[in-house]
């Protein structure tokens, strides 16, 4: 799984192994500074002629001018790395779940599922500053100065080596099996506890006014105490780790210097290297102290890894055909009949045998009540979705004989709740049509009847809208769409309850303005009330099973 | 791109510091641990400069077994105190969170407390529950660290005098250096962090928004091109964010450098001074690796100041929604309220209510939501309140209800003013039927019975049935034990508007307010609605805020309201 997340992370080798060897380069001279420091001196105090400690003070001041800027250096290249190796992996992700949306992706709807997966995604990039990095640097790094200390005495090269790799292995896994454990016992528990203060919080005045506010407030009081009894008790394995990584360091450092001055008491050693040994040996422990830290992150990075996996490998529920339709309908009538259509994991038949015919240039209404399938046979036309009986026609093909691009190009669903990006309204119009002159623009907005609006506004067309379009009403948010559906110019519209989140006032207005500047397509409009002020267009009810019959048109049959 | 402020918790933040209280014996063994924890440092660096220089000048063939017993035992005991700092760190984290918890809990289940947007909660209660993980880091780490950065540099430079005084001078003399970083850690760096934060928030919002209209641009045929421009824009953020990180790293670089170069000249003036004679290799030693340790706990302070302060983040959101007060909202029932239960409770269905000159503002809106409104509501009046969205409709029934509080002008119920009654009271007078109820995770029958929990079976269905929420209650797999709300079974619009019409009708109230009870439903559980309104008229007061004429129109009176304003004579008079 890592190798795939590593990946998905695109990083690039060259930029990869210069951060490692500047951080390695870092900790080498800030261990060489020390040991250094420490030969000069004892080298000094048999008083030797000063003019011989001349290439050692030279030494002493360059190793300590190279770790500062090696570390500056070396930051800088690491979060360049970060930063790249975030948007390549953000548009990786986002290349793998385009073709699932919207019908692979109906779990995410929720706006908080989404978030997180926005967020599993944003984690993903500590794969590399919190264990890519940290633990090739403290390979790097390790290795050579084990090899330094190895060449001046073996047997304190292997003891720093296995002092290195306890200290680089042992704490780091105690703390992620500690980490992992108190996320398994308290992840229900604190999956409990938000769970309840998101209904109390988000109902405090309902529930208030109903007087269940004491209940709930002890409810949630109880989370917490069976919450905080366990944090309580995780505490302590936490500690663990810490004291294993002061121990080992310690202990290493003391069995460098036993073995050290064992060495040079038998002559096998000069004793001016003792100190420099022993003063190596421990400033090499800055290489593995980071790794604890990566490893409580581990199993966090790891799951949200796996998710983000899992929702990537998906695969698309709508696909394009092998061998497309290359010639488009040159009249886009839409013909459905004895439509199925199940939906989610009961396979609930939310459309069943639905018969519908949309001529050149005719106007529909589809009113029913809600949860009748109104947006399943809005998104049906459109292939948001797959039918699984029936006949879906657009002029006399199949509606999968098409390329999913080239059908959406004729046919236009306009969302019940479209989506207002945040940026300029500029910008959330032309994307319907790359390259539309501020004429178009303006004419487009006139017909949904936000032209003198956007021109009182003192920014115009580069007024800011907000994240989802908050500045603007839900009025607005509704024309806005609109008018990007007149400038999208497809043969057919189809909209799904455009009305939905309006008052009566407003929603009729903007019907009215639909249907006004509707020009010679076929529009499709999907209603819960009784579709407005409408003249020339036939009226069609989606009806529940359980209470079929009145229908008017007879056509359309549902599950509730 | 949106510009994100950020003021972020600072290190000692006092909001913050007066609420650890709870934890203050957690805290104390924490600093305690974390100070023996030093001292006994400084013995381990002398004992152990002690064993090199004697090993050095070469009388020593092996390291006595005294001294090695001693090095393990101060290794042993400090690795010990690490793990008091961490336990009691933890601790502390925990109480702190728990305590901050209950204070959100108890400011925002009372009327107006907190008036929170569904996500507002969602991510006020996520913060509750995570920001321990940011409590912890500053706890068991950063707030120890910030001890022993002010005492470990004294204990070193007092000790090093004790050696070798002229070396503890050329100490202390680039000592300096740490007032001037303790300013860089408080801007540049805090610069950095903010740079780094807020472009990691701006590509996230931006990534975000892009997934959330990801149905949108596949409808538009936009989908992949997208693709680029999430890169684009993750360049771009790069680019810049770089050319201020560039600059704000140097503030590390001066702490490293101060720490080298301070260890390089303690060194090299000792080098000198050793072949010169008149200084011993073991004070020199000594001095040598004390020389670090005068540095080391600064700059843990400056790596732990911005993990702790990102964790810090949720606090930080927990402390501003205690801390806002809300305007237009009734205040604490023990400060605020006068009233306390003193004299009969006025009801509605027999006494009028009278709004005099009633004004209403929201923060960060310029328009007043009601705006100096006077409205006479007869006892067991059906009054239809209409008007366009944002007219004050729905303010006005929060008003009745006692949820929010008027910013001037005065409600009387019964004669007395709203503001004197007792919460408690009122609110068993009064019912709401919200135009998006909240329905709470449990069966449908918990739903409705929200308010009359000893309620029984025949009146729960007798309440679903006048809110038209019957049948599709039925048509349930579980029918009324059917689990909902979060976690549940789904509802739509209209169906949880239902229970939520339902659990209103149950309460029996003598004041009722519907919000548009029948915007979200088709016509036949329209008219079934319209009925029970019928039905209960007469017999208690009802306000009905509606867009529907029809219903309107069965009102005996309708008031129209504009931008806060009554705007009567209207259609229903």
């Amino acid at each position: 799984m890592l190798r795939r997340l590593i990946g998905l992370l695109g990083i690039g080798p060259a930029r990869f192994a210069a951060s490692v060897g500047l951080g390695a380069l870092a900790i080498t001279a800030g261990a060489a500074l020390t040991g250094l420091a420490g030969y000069l001196i004892c080298r000094a105090a048999q008083q030797p002629p000063i003019l011989s400690l001349t290439v050692l003070l030279v030494a002493v001041r360059v190793s300590a001018l190279v770790r500062p800027a090696a570390r500056y250096a070396e930051r800088l290249a690491s979060h360049d790395l970060a930063f790249r190796s975030l948007g390549h992996l953000r548009a990786r992700v986002f290349a793998r779940i385009e073709p699932l949306a919207p019908a692979g992706l109906e779990a995410y709807r929720d706006g908080e599922l989404l978030s997180r997966m926005v967020a599993d995604v944003d984690q993903l990039q500590d794969v590399v500053l919190r264990l890519l990095l940290p633990v090739a640097v403290a390979v790097v790094a390790g290795a050579v100065i084990v090899t330094g200390v190895a060449l001046a005495l073996p047997v304190a090269g292997v003891v720093l080596a296995a002092g290195l790799v306890c200290a680089a292995t042992v704490p780091p896994l105690v703390a992620a099996r500690v980490a992992a454990r108190s996320r398994r016992r308290q992840a229900a528990l604190r999956a409990r506890l938000t769970a309840d203060l998101v209904d109390a919080l988000g109902a405090a005045e309902e529930l208030w006014l109903n007087g269940a506010d004491a209940r709930a407030a002890a409810t949630i009081a109880a989370d917490d105490r069976a919450l905080v009894d366990v944090a309580l008790r995780d505490a302590h394995a936490a500690g663990a780790a810490d004291a294993l990584g002061v121990a080992i360091t310690g202990l290493t450092a003391v069995g460098i210097l036993l073995a050290a001055t064992a060495a040079a008491g038998k002559g096998a050693l000069d004793p001016l290297l003792v100190a420099p040994i022993t003063l190596v040996a421990i400033g090499a422990f800055e290489a593995v102290l980071p790794l604890s830290v990566s490893a409580r992150h581990l199993p966090s990075v790891l799951s949200a890894g796996r998710r983000v996996l899992e929702l990537i490998d998906r695969e698309p529920q709508v696909t394009d055909p092998d061998e497309p339709v290359e010639a488009l309908p040159r009249r886009s009538e839409i013909a459905l009949r004895d439509v199925v259509v199940s939906r989610g994991s009961d396979h609930r038949r939310v459309l069943d045998g639905v018969d519908l015919t949309l001529r050149q240039g005719e106007r529909v209404v589809v009113s029913g009540p809600s949860g009748a399938g109104k947006t399943t046979l809005a998104h049906l036309l459109v292939r948001f979705l797959e039918r699984q009986a029936g006949d879906a026609r657009l002029g006399p093909h199949d509606l999968r004989a098409y390329r999913q691009d080239d059908l959406r190009t004729i046919v236009l669903l306009g969302a019940q709740e479209p989506h207002v990006f945040n940026s300029t309204i500029r910008e959330n119009l032309t994307f319907a049509r790359p390259g539309a002159s501020d004429a178009e623009l303006r004419k487009a907005l006139t017909h949904a009847r936000l032209g003198p609006w956007v021109a009182s506004l003192p920014a115009g067309l580069d007024t800011r809208v907000g994240e989802r379009g908050r500045t603007l009403s839900g009025g607005q948010r509704q024309r806005l769409a609109l008018a990007r559906a007149f400038l999208a110019d497809p043969s057919v519209l189809v909209l799904d309850e455009p009305d939905a989140h309006l008052d009566a006032e407003t929603a009729a207005a903007l019907l009215a303005d639909l249907w006004r500047h509707a020009g010679g397509r076929s529009v499709l409009l999907v209603t819960h009330g009784n579709g407005g002020p409408f003249e020339r267009c036939r009226r069609v009810e989606l009806v529940t099973s359980s209470h079929r019959g009145d229908a008017a048109d007879r056509d359309i049959r549902l599950h509730a | 791109m949106p510009t994100t402020s950020r003021r972020g918790l600072r290190p000692f933040d006092r909001r913050l510091l007066g609420r650890v209280a709870v934890a203050r014996w957690a805290l104390a063994a924490d600093v305690a641990a974390g100070l023996t924890g030093t001292l006994l440092l400084l013995a381990q660096v002398t004992l152990l400069a002690a064993v090199i220089a004697g090993a050095a000048e070469g009388g020593l063939r092996q390291v006595p077994a005294t001294q090695v017993a001693a090095l393990v035992a101060i290794i042993l005991a400090r690795a010990g105190l690490a793990q008091v700092v961490e336990v009691s760190g933890r601790r502390a984290a925990t109480k702190v969170m728990s305590a901050l918890r209950a204070a959100l809990v108890e400011r925002c289940l009372r009327p107006g407390g907190a008036q929170l947007r569904h996500t507002g909660s969602a991510e006020l209660a996520t913060s509750a529950v995570q920001g321990v993980d940011g409590l912890e880091t500053y706890f068991a780490r950063y707030l120890p660290q910030v001890v022993l950065a002010v005492t470990v540099p004294v204990a070193v430079l007092l000790w090093s005098a004790v050696i070798d005084l002229q070396s503890a001078v050329i100490m202390l003399v680039t000592l300096p250096v740490i007032p001037v970083f303790m300013v860089l850690i408080g801007k540049s760096a805090g610069a950095r962090s903010r740079a780094n934060w807020q472009a990691l928030v701006v590509l996230s919002a931006h990534f975000l928004d892009v997934v959330r209209g990801l149905p949108t641009l596949r409808a538009f045929n936009r989908g992949s091109a997208q693709i680029s421009s999430i890169q684009e824009t993750t360049d771009r953020y790069r680019r810049t964010t770089m050319g201020t990180l560039r600059v704000s790293f140097l503030s590390g670089v001066v702490l490293d450098l101060a720490t080298t170069l301070s260890t390089a000249l303690v060194a090299v003036t000792l080098g000198v001074r050793l072949v010169a004679g008149g200084l011993g290799l073991r004070p020199a030693l000594t001095v040598l690796l004390l020389v670090p340790e005068l540095y080391a706990p600064i700059r843990m302070v400056g790596t732990l100041f911005h993990a702790s302060a990102d964790g810090l983040a949720a606090v930080e959101r927990i402390l501003d929604a205690l801390d806002r007060t809300p305007a237009g909202a009734v205040g604490p029932v023990t400060v605020g309220m006068t009233g306390n239960g003193h004299g009969a409770v006025p009801d509605p269905a027999t006494e009028p209510i009278r709004l005099r000159s009633v004004t209403v503002r929201y923060p960060g809106r310029a328009a007043s939501a009601l705006d100096g409104l006077d409205l006479d509501i007869h006892p067991a009046e059906l009054v239809a309140v209409v008007g366009a969205t944002g007219a004050g409709k729905t303010t006005l029934g929060r008003v009745l209800l006692g949820l929010t509080r008027p910013d001037e002008g005065v409600v009387l119920a019964g004669g007395r003013p709203l503001a004197d009654v007792d919460p408690e009271a009122w609110r068993n007078r009064v019912a709401w039927a919200p135009q998006h109820p909240t329905l709470i995770p449990g069966t449908v029958t918990e739903n409705i019975a929200l308010g009359r929990p000893d309620a029984d079976a025949a009146a729960i269905e007798d309440a679903a049935r006048r809110a038209a929420a019957h049948p599709f209650i039925q048509r349930l797999p579980e029918g009324y034990d059917t689990v909902v709300g979060a976690g549940g079974r789904g509802l739509s619009a209209g169906q949880r508007q239902r229970l939520g019409l339902a659990r209103a009708l149950l309460r029996d109230a003598s004041l009722l307010v519907l919000d548009e009870p029948t915007v979200h439903l088709d016509p036949v559980a329209a008219r079934r609605v319209a009925d029970t309104v019928e039905e209960l008229r007469a017999s208690r007061t009802i306000v009905l805020v509606t867009h529907d004429r029809d219903l309107a129109a069965r009102a005996d009176r309708a008031v129209r309201l504009d931008a806060g304003r009554r705007v009567d004579p209207c259609c229903g008079d």
